[in-house]
C-alpha cells in the first residue's frame, strides 16, 4: 500500500514539467505563432533556476530567475519572428539549439552541486486522509500552479475579451488587423508567456524534482510537450491529460525496471516516446477534427499592409 | 453640399510603391444622406474607404467629421466616432462564433451582457435572421454578411461604409435591406455605398460621387442618369451590353440523374434527388439563397467528392466515380465560389496556378515533366484576353484584386475550351465592364456547343445570360424551365423554400433552418 501510494505520488509529480510548459505553448499556438524553441527554453530555466536558487539560497529567486530567463529568450524569439518576419519553424530550431549550448556553457561551474527541494504544503486536515491525503494535498506549491495555471488558460481563452482576441489573433490576422487589434503586440504577449511557463517548467526539472544540474536535462520534454499541444487539439484541459499520460507511462517504465521485468532498459525508455507517437497517430487520423481546432493562422507570418 | 456636412474629404492622397491609388479625393457626405461610390476594380474606393475606417493613414489632405478634424489612427477611433464598415472581403473569424465575432468588432464598453439578446433583436428587426451561438465556419456567404452588417448596426453608427452589400443576396433580401438602409438614412445616419451594380445605385442612393484611376471623375444625382451613363463614367468610354441570344440547342452533354448527396459538414444542405440536363449550347441558371447546396452541388459535379457513378454522366459517360482531373479530361472545367484557396493558390504566381487546372487540357504535363513554356504562354493569354490588371504572371494571385482574380480564373478556365463549364458565381465583386466581358464569354462558349451550369445568386446575371432556368431550395432543385417563361415573384417564391407541388414538409434537411430563416 506504502509503496503504491509513493508510486501514484511520483505520476503526480513527474509530469508538471510537461504541463508548465504544454500549457504555456498552447497560448501561444493559439496566438498563431509556432515556437519550437520549447526544448531551448526550458533548459535555460532550469539552469538559470538552479544557478540562482544555489546562490542566492532562495528557491523562489530561482524559479523568478527561471521565468525571466525563459520569457528574455522567447522575447528574442519574438522580435526575430514577429518584427524582423524570419521563418519561425527555422527560428525555433535555432533557439533550441542555442538554449542548449547556452545553458551547457552556464552551467560548468554547477555540476555535482544540489538545492534544497521545495517544501511541501500540507493542507490542514486534509492531508491526513488516507491514501486520497498525500495524493491529493500533500504537494509542493508549483504542482498546485500547474493546475491553478491550466484553469487559469482556459478560463482566460474561453471568457474573458483578451482571451477572445488572442483566439481572433490566431484565426484570421488579417481580420484581426481590419478591425483594428495590434496583431504583433498580442503574439509578443503570448510569446512572453510562453517562454516564462517553459522556464518554470524546467526549473522544475531542475530545482525540485531532481534536484542537482546535468547538462542536457530536460532529454526532449520540449519536443514532448509540443506534442501534446497537438495531442490537447489546443485545449487547455486535454493538456494534462496528455501530460500524465505521458509521465504516467514514463513513471510505469522506472518500476517496471526497478521490479526486474526482462526487457533491455532501452526498450523500456522508449516506451513513452512511442506511446506518444502511437497516440499522435490515432489523433491526426481524423482530419476534419484537426483542422477545426487547428488555429487557422499557426506558423504563418504576418506583414500589416499600411 | 452646405458646410454642415457630416464627413468632408479634402486633397486626400495615398501612394503606394508604383502606384498612386488616390490623386487628390475630394467630396462630402451630407447627413442622412445614401452616397454612392462607384469606380472599376482599382480605382482606389477600397484604399478610400479603408482611410476613413482609419486602417489606413493619408499621405496627404484632411477629413473633418461633424465639423471638427478627423483622422482616425485605428479603426476602433473611428468606431467611437460612428463610423460602421461592412468588408467586402469579411473580416470574419471562422472558428469563432456569430457572437464572439460580433463582440470582436464592437468597442469594449459598447457590449452589455445580453449580447445575444440583443444580436437576436436587432437581426430580426432589420429581417436578416442569425442564430447568435453557431459558428461562423458553417455559414453560407450570403449569412455571413449578414454577421458583417449586424455587427455595425449594434453600434448605432452615424456613417455607415457599405462594401458591395447587396451581391449575395436575393432580390427579396435586397428589398429588405434598402429598407433598413432608407430607414437608417431617415434616422439621420449617413451611408456610404459601393457598389457596382448601377441600378441599385439609381434606385437607392441620391448621390454618387465616381473614381477612376484614384481620381474624381464625377460628381452626380444617380437618379438623373442612367445605367449606361454610370457605367460610362466609370470606365471613361462607351459600352455595350450583351444581348440575349436565341440558343442552337446540340445533344445533352451534361445529364444528372437522382443525384442524392450527404453533406459532409454538419451545418451544411444535403442534396435530395437532383435531376437535369444541360445540352451543347445551352447556358443553365441556377439560383438560389446562399446555403441551400450550391456548394455541394458544384463539388458533385466537378468530382471534389464521389457520387454514384452514374448520377452525374458527361457525353453518356458516367463519371460519378472519377475525380476532378478525370473530369477535366472529359471536358468539364469549373470555376468555385472561393477565389483564393479554391480557384486559385494565394502564394503561387499566376503562370502556376495555370499549370494547376490547365495541365492536362493545354498539354502543360508530357510524361511527369511541365512544360513551363506553355504554361508562360498560356498564362499571358489568359491575362491579355480578359484584360487582367496584373504588373506580370510572375505576380502571386494573393497580389491581384477580387475582381481581377475572377477575370483571370474565368478566363483561365474557359480559354481550355470545356465542353461543359460549371461556374459559381461568376462576377461576384467584378466591376460592370469585366462582367459584361464575362457574360459575353461566357455566351460565345455556349454557341461554339459547351453546355455552361451558372449557379449565382444574382438574379439579374442569370436572367440576362441563361436560356434556362432552376431554383435550388435546401437542397433540391425545381424544374428547370426556358428563362422568361417565369416572372421574379415566382423565383423568389421558390428561393425562399416555397414548392409549386405538394409535397412540402418532410424534406427539411440540415440546413433547413438557414433557408427558412433566409425567406423569411
Amino acid at each position: 500500500m506504502e509503496l503504491a501510494v509513493l508510486i501514484l505520488q511520483g505520476i503526480i509529480v513527474a509530469p508538471i514539467p510537461l504541463v508548465f510548459a504544454a500549457i504555456g505553448e498552447l497560448v501561444v499556438e493559439r496566438s498563431g505563432v509556432l515556437n519550437l524553441g520549447l526544448e531551448g527554453m526550458m533548459i535555460l530555466g532550469a539552469i538559470a533556476g538552479f544557478s540562482v536558487a544555489l546562490d542566492s539560497g532562495s528557491l523562489v529567486a530561482g524559479i523568478a530567475a527561471a521565468a525571466l530567463a525563459g520569457a528574455i529568450a522567447a522575447g528574442i524569439f519574438g522580435i526575430l519572428t514577429q518584427v524582423l518576419l524570419s521563418n519561425q519553424v527555422a527560428t525555433g530550431l535555432a533557439l533550441t539549439i542555442f538554449g542548449l549550448g547556452l545553458a551547457a556553457l552556464w552551467g560548468q561551474g554547477y555540476s555535482g552541486e544540489s538545492t534544497a527541494p521545495l517544501a511541501k504544503i500540507h493542507i490542514f486536515l486534509l492531508s491526513d486522509i488516507p491514501i486520497a491525503g498525500p495524493l491529493l494535498f500533500a504537494h509542493d506549491p508549483l504542482v498546485y500552479l500547474a493546475f491553478a495555471l491550466v484553469a487559469g488558460v482556459a478560463w482566460f481563452l474561453s471568457k474573458t475579451r483578451a482571451g477572445l482576441i488572442l483566439r481572433a489573433v490566431g484565426e484570421n490576422h488579417d481580420a484581426a488587423h481590419a478591425i483594428g487589434y495590434n496583431v504583433v503586440a498580442v503574439r509578443m504577449a503570448a510569446l512572453l508567456f510562453g517562454g516564462a511557463c517553459a522556464g518554470v517548467g524546467g526549473a522544475y526539472l531542475s530545482t525540485v524534482q531532481t534536484p542537482f544540474w546535468v547538462e542536457n536535462m530536460t532529454a526532449g520534454r520540449g519536443w514532448i510537450a509540443l506534442a501534446i499541444v497537438v495531442f490537447a487539439s489546443w485545449r487547455p484541459g486535454r493538456v494534462l491529460v496528455g501530460a500524465y499520460l505521458f509521465g504516467g507511462v514514463t513513471v510505469a517504465q522506472l518500476h517496471a525496471q526497478g521490479f526486474g521485468i526482462d526487457i533491455d532498459a532501452q526498450y523500456l525508455s522508449m516506451l513513452p516516446y512511442l506511446v506518444t507517437i502511437l497516440v499522435l497517430v490515432l489523433i491526426s487520423h481524423n482530419k476534419a477534427r484537426v483542422s477545426l481546432n487547428a488555429p487557422a493562422c499557426l506558423a504563418k507570418p504576418f506583414f500589416a499592409p499600411s | 453640399m452646405t458646410g454642415t456636412a457630416l464627413l468632408q474629404l479634402s486633397g486626400i492622397t495615398k501612394r503606394f510603391p508604383g502606384v498612386l491609388a488616390n490623386d487628390n479625393i475630394s467630396f462630402s457626405v451630407a447627413p442622412g444622406a445614401v452616397h454612392a461610390l462607384l469606380g472599376e476594380n482599382g480605382a482606389g474606393k477600397s484604399t478610400l474607404v479603408k482611410m476613413i475606417y482609419g486602417v489606413m493613414q493619408p499621405d496627404q489632405g484632411e477629413m473633418h467629421f461633424d465639423g471638427a478634424p478627423y483622422a482616425p489612427a485605428r479603426p476602433s477611433a473611428a468606431r467611437a466616432r460612428g463610423v460602421g464598415m461592412v468588408f467586402q472581403h469579411f473580416s470574419l473569424f471562422e472558428a469563432l462564433s456569430v457572437a464572439e465575432n460580433v463582440a470582436l468588432g464592437m468597442n469594449k464598453d459598447a457590449i452589455g451582457k445580453d449580447l445575444n439578446r440583443l444580436i437576436i433583436e436587432v437581426s430580426e428587426s432589420y429581417g436578416l435572421s442569425l442564430d447568435p451561438a453557431r459558428f461562423v465556419g458553417s455559414l453560407s456567404v450570403g449569412e455571413r454578411q449578414r454577421v458583417e452588417i449586424v455587427r455595425c448596426l449594434l453600434q448605432n453608427p452615424r456613417l455607415l461604409i457599405m462594401d458591395e452589400p447587396t451581391s449575395v443576396l436575393t432580390p427579396q433580401e435586397v428589398d429588405v435591406l434598402f429598407e433598413t438602409l432608407r430607414q437608417l438614412s431617415s434616422e439621420g445616419c449617413s451611408i456610404l455605398y459601393i457598389s457596382h451594380k448601377l441600378e441599385e445605385i439609381r434606385t437607392l442612393c441620391d448621390r454618387a460621387t465616381v473614381l477612376r484611376g484614384g481620381r474624381v471623375v464625377a460628381d452626380c444625382d444617380p437618379r438623373e442618369e442612367t445605367a449606361k451613363s454610370l457605367a460610362e463614367m466609370m470606365i471613361g468610354t462607351s459600352l455595350s451590353f450583351p444581348e440575349r441570344q436565341e440558343p442552337d440547342l446540340g445533344d445533352e452533354r451534361l445529364v444528372v440523374e437522382e443525384l442524392s448527396a450527404e453533406s459532409p459538414d454538419p451545418f451544411g444542405t444535403d442534396l435530395v434527388d437532383i435531376s437535369f440536363s444541360v445540352r451543347a449550347g445551352e447556358i443553365l441558371g441556377i439560383a438560389g439563397v446562399a446555403g441551400n447546396g450550391q456548394v455541394e452541388l458544384m463539388e458533385a459535379l466537378i468530382g471534389e467528392r464521389a457520387t454514384e457513378d452514374g448520377a452525374i454522366r458527361i457525353d453518356g459517360e458516367p463519371v460519378g466515380r472519377q475525380g476532378p482531373t478525370e473530369r477535366r479530361r472529359r471536358g468539364m472545367c469549373s470555376v468555385p465560389e472561393e477565389r483564393l484557396g479554391h480557384g486559385a493558390v494565394p502564394d503561387m504566381s499566376l503562370w502556376e496556378n495555370v499549370i494547376l487546372s490547365a495541365r492536362t487540357r493545354k498539354g502543360i504535363e508530357k510524361n511527369g515533366f511541365l512544360d513551363l513554356g506553355i504554361a508562360h504562354d498560356f498564362a499571358r493569354e489568359v491575362v491579355d484576353t480578359f484584360n487582367v490588371k496584373t504588373a506580370g504572371i510572375e505576380h502571386t494571385a494573393r497580389s491581384l484584386s477580387g475582381g481581377n482574380l475572377q477575370k483571370f480564373i474565368v478566363g483561365r478556365e474557359m480559354l481550355q475550351k470545356p465542353t461543359v463549364l460549371v461556374i459559381l458565381q461568376p462576377t461576384w465583386g467584378v466591376d460592370a465592364a469585366a462582367a459584361a466581358d464575362i457574360h459575353r464569354a461566357l455566351q460565345e462558349l455556349a454557341k461554339g456547343g459547351a453546355a455552361i451550369l451558372v449557379i449565382s445568386q444574382d438574379l439579374n446575371e442569370l436572367m440576362a445570360i441563361s436560356t434556362s432556368f432552376a431554383v435550388i431550395s435546401e437542397g433540391r432543385l425545381s424544374e428547370p424551365r426556358p428563362t422568361g417563361s417565369m416572372s421574379i415573384e415566382e423565383i423568389g417564391l421558390l428561393m425562399g423554400g416555397v414548392r409549386s407541388s405538394a409535397g412540402k414538409g418532410a424534406s427539411a434537411g440540415k440546413g433547413a433552418s438557414a433557408g427558412q430563416g433566409a425567406a423569411r
